[in-house]
């Protein structure tokens, strides 16, 4: 066991699947030399050479359309799009070239590649870096989306994601890179993609989070349980797409209500999709309407007021109480 | 002796059979047997005689979509013949004749113009990309792929087939830069066919030709005759030459036009472009014509050779049509397995759901 911080962990497990698989090779703005720009890819330049980690001219539709033709030839590239905000660069080559090469060729070819991104809220960063657009990869059938809120989920989920010869979004939260220590074991292991974690047991009501937002909603447990006793079960989601339903399913029918949080907006988000599986699934099982926390239908503000455009423990625990006093 | 950039930077264009199917002053046929030059033509009058019975085909109802290529034989298959079965093709949805060259059967040509499911599933020793649709997403393929031979030390090649439009895509010029950038083994050939559905090569960009883009990348690039299939062989020979022996990528420009319309789908030529335009590419520039003189004047074809070939594809057209006619169309539910290495859980209970509904009707 090591003490790592979540970026740590990441580049650990980039480190241990280059070893394992010298078909691994990592590729983006940035990521050779220097390692990142929030050194997420330190030291496999130096460690594995000029031929496993590219630093590559600043395309990012090329980042994924090369490396969609390298994994026709036996590579498994991990591809970095630098910040969350640009991946709109390079939608046709992820959710149309990737996403659907193995169904339009009859599996004669696959896009075993893991984009990773950082992505949301939090860290002061400039217009335009830090938006939460996992839902546009929950509607894009043929890749899975992935989400860590803590260091030893992100090192076992990135090993996993790379191992799947399906393409995986994998969303690093920004603000957890650093902001989080945990013990992660140094070898190899992965995390199963698709299996939601219960990090709080509770008996009144279930809160669904992912990535930075576990933190925030594990806070807004806190304090509802301090204001009025409430018992709410926390659950990670860990994978977005696809997400697992069965322990939703379970969870809400043992709390009978649900609270979905996320930064990104809220309509036509995630927590839309939870919402109708939960009324599809359980809806007799409900004392109350699901009730969404999430960003507002905006784009995401300039650093400023982003403290209040993200949920917050108040607004979460606002969003609890609505549930208990319907 | 390489042509690439000895052509004034790219804008003159390499010949080397004339109008009139002979050889131009200074130049040489390329280094192919008469077998292999018959074989060239042979494949160019399949593709010929193919194309207009798919059209046919395709008024009648029997195919779907169809994007003729009549006009562009030179440029797809003397460029596939300087290539080796072991080169990874990435063709667009005009450019079936390339494929159906590499190995593609004309029955996986005929399902996915059908829109049977099975239509884009490639033989396992096919080493051809279903067809692009997404205008130059194809070109960062290659690239990558390329980029993959070049880092595996391997000598194969990577072609991608585009068209005059796509050069104003960003994918063209990301994939472009990147492969120079890695010096790929890749092979970026462009049918400049002068139309994009019905705007004009003109209209599309500044610059005089396509080919001299290649000077911006550092790439070797070469504005060739389109419809002079001994150019086309010998432009495409010398860009995997210097591919498999790691000298970069090229850019191809041949300079062709595309004798139909745009698809089958309403596209009406008429609304954009002269039939006296239409003439002056289909009388002495067509690419058949030019090569059947050629191989006339060496005796090495004949009206009976002509026939047979002629009567060889239509008979195979007939049987595989009505063999596809037979064929399953797929099924949703095939689809939803098709999609991931293992259906997720999500998208096996909505199968579930929806064949237990469908059994219950």
């Amino acid at each position: 066991m090591a003490t790592m911080t979540l970026i740590n962990a990441i580049n650990d497990g980039l480190r241990a699947e280059m070893e394992r698989d010298k078909n691994v090779i990592v590729l983006g703005e940035d990521v050779g030399v220097n390692g990142g720009v929030f050194r997420a890819t330190a030291d496999l330049y130096q460690n594995f050479g000029e031929k496993r980690s590219f630093d590559t001219p600043l395309a990012e539709s090329a980042i994924i359309g090369t490396a969609i033709g390298l994994a026709n030839h036996g590579f498994r590239p991990v591809p970095e799009i630098q910040f969350a905000g640009f991946i709109y660069e390079c939608m046709d080559q992820i959710s149309t070239q990737a996403a659907r090469i193995r169904m339009r060729s009859g599996g004669r070819f696959t896009a075993p590649i893991t984009v990773r991104i950082p992505y949301g809220g939090g860290v002061k960063t400039p217009e335009m870096h830090s938006d939460s657009l996992e839902a546009l990869f929950l509607h894009s059938p043929g890749v899975k989306v992935v989400v860590p809120s803590n260091p030893y989920d992100a090192k076992g989920l990135l090993i996993a994601a790379i191992r799947e010869d399906d393409p995986v979004i994998f969303y690093e939260p920004m603000k957890l890179y650093r902001s989080i220590k945990a013990d992660v074991p140094e070898e190899a292991y992965t995390v199963e993609i698709g299996k939601a974690n219960i990090v709080r047991e509770g008996s009144d009501v279930t809160i669904l989070a992912y990535g930075t937002m576990v933190h925030t909603a594990e806070k807004a447990a806190d304090l509802a349980e301090k204001e009025r006793g409430v018992k709410a079960e926390v659950i990670d989601l860990r994978t977005i797409s696809p997400f697992d339903l069965d322990t939703i399913i379970s969870s809400v029918k043992k709390t009978h209500r649900a609270v979905i949080v996320h930064e990104a907006a809220q309509t036509g988000g995630v927590g839309a999709e939870l919402a109708t599986r939960i009324n599809e699934e359980a809806i007799l099982s409900l004392e109350a309407p699901v009730v969404r926390v999430a960003g507002f239908d905006t784009p995401y503000p300039l650093t400023a007021i982003e403290d209040e455009y993200l949920p917050t423990p108040e607004r979460i625990a606002a969003g609890i109480y609505k549930t208990l006093d319907f | 002796m390489s042509n690439v950039m000895e052509l004034k930077e790219g804008t003159e264009m390499f010949q080397i059979l004339n109008e009139d199917g002979e050889i131009v002053d200074g130049q040489k046929v390329p280094d192919l047997s008469d077998d292999e030059l018959k074989d060239l033509y042979r494949w160019m009058l399949r593709i010929r005689t193919f194309d207009g019975r798919a059209i046919k085909l395709n008024r009648q109802g029997r195919l779907g979509f169809y994007a003729p290529m009549a006009g562009q034989e030179a440029c797809q298959i003397a460029s596939m013949a300087a290539l080796k079965k072991s080169d990874m093709l990435y063709p667009s949805y005009r450019d079936v004749g390339t494929a159906m060259y590499h190995g593609l059967p004309m029955e996986n040509v005929f399902l996915n113009s059908r829109g049977q499911i099975h239509g884009m599933k490639t033989p396992e020793d096919v080493n051809a990309y279903p067809p692009q649709i997404i205008i130059a997403a194809q070109v960062l393929h290659c690239a990558g792929s390329g980029w993959a031979f070049r880092l595996k030390e391997e000598d194969h090649v990577a072609i991608c087939f585009f068209g005059d439009g796509a050069t104003s895509e960003g994918d063209f010029h990301e994939g472009m830069n990147f492969a120079s950038v890695y010096e790929a083994n890749s092979i970026f050939f462009c049918q400049n066919n002068q139309y994009a559905i019905s705007v004009p090569i003109h209209k599309q960009m500044k610059s005089e030709t396509i080919a001299q883009k290649a000077i911006g990348y550092g790439m070797a690039g070469i504005r060739v005759d389109g419809n002079d299939a001994l150019a086309v062989y010998q432009a495409t020979k010398e860009a995997a030459d210097r591919a498999r022996k790691g000298e970069g990528p090229t850019l191809i420009e041949g300079v062709t036009y595309r004798v139909g319309p745009h698809t089958m789908a309403g596209d009406d030529p008429g609304r954009y472009r002269t039939k006296d335009e239409e003439e002056s590419w289909t009388s002495k520039r067509d690419p058949l014509k030019r090569l059947r003189k050629f191989l006339d004047s060496k005796g090495l074809w004949s009206d009976e050779e002509e026939e047979k070939v002629q009567k060889e594809v239509l008979d195979e057209m007939n049987e595989t049509i009505k063999k596809v006619e037979k064929a399953p169309k797929g099924t949703v539910a095939e689809l939803m397995d098709g999609l991931y290495t293992e259906p997720t859980p999500l998208i096996k209970k909505q199968k579930d759901e929806y064949l237990t509904w469908k059994e219950g009707k």
